[in-house]
């Protein structure tokens, strides 16, 4: 029953990830590729996590799984925050069906100080 | 067949993930594109070493799985800062 359990999270999780993957290649702009890769490979990433966890029940190995599901899930948002301002910044060219960049008329883009 | 078939289906969907993302690597237009891309490459191979425990009942490759998780952090704030202050100038 366990092993099931395993197995099934095991394949909706490596789903998940595939699907990151595949919104990165088909995607139109970066902006759009990195909300397709960060949520679905979180996500999927949460799925193989619990399934580890379940196969490998002694207690040593439940603590590393749930640390690195926490700093993934902690991390994964600050570091593509901080590549798409990069690329804000960089004018990496937007989608050209992109509707609206609130940012393009504030007038302290360039104010950063790091 | 058991749930072993859906943990070997489970490793070879992780592996075209990561060969898919690579494509994006190589043909990516600007250098965040590719950032982006490096980036899932190592989440992808947090997800392998994780999955790579559950199958073989190997605590080891957890640990593995955390030190890939901490470098492709830092690999990635240290390139946006870089960017970032080349753009300034």
């Amino acid at each position: 029953m366990m092993a099931w359990a395993t197995g099934w999270l095991a394949l909706a999780g490596a789903t998940l990830v595939l699907l990151a993957a595949i919104g990165v290649v088909r995607m139109p702009d970066i902006f759009t590729r990195m909300q397709a890769a960060t949520k679905a490979s979180t996500l999927g990433l949460g799925c193989l996590v619990t399934a580890a966890a379940i196969a490998l029940p002694d207690s040593s190995s439940v603590v590393r799984a749930v640390s690195i599901a926490a700093f993934v899930m902690l991390t994964s948002p600050v570091s593509n925050h901080v590549i798409a301002r990069a690329a804000y910044l960089t004018k990496v060219p937007l989608w050209k069906g992109t509707v609206v960049d609130e940012w393009s008329s504030s007038r302290d883009i360039q104010s950063s100080d790091w | 067949m058991g749930p072993d078939v859906l943990l070997r289906a489970a490793l070879i969907m992780i592996t075209l993930a990561l060969f898919i993302s690579l494509v994006r690597v190589i043909q990516g237009p600007t250098l965040p594109d590719r950032v982006v891309a490096v980036d899932l490459i190592g989440i992808s191979s947090v997800c392998l070493m994780v999955l790579e425990a559950a199958v073989s009942k190997e605590p080891a490759f957890l640990d593995a799985a955390v030190v890939i998780a901490l470098l492709g952090f830092l690999g990635t704030v240290a390139y946006a800062r870089y960017a970032e202050r080349k753009g300034r100038e």
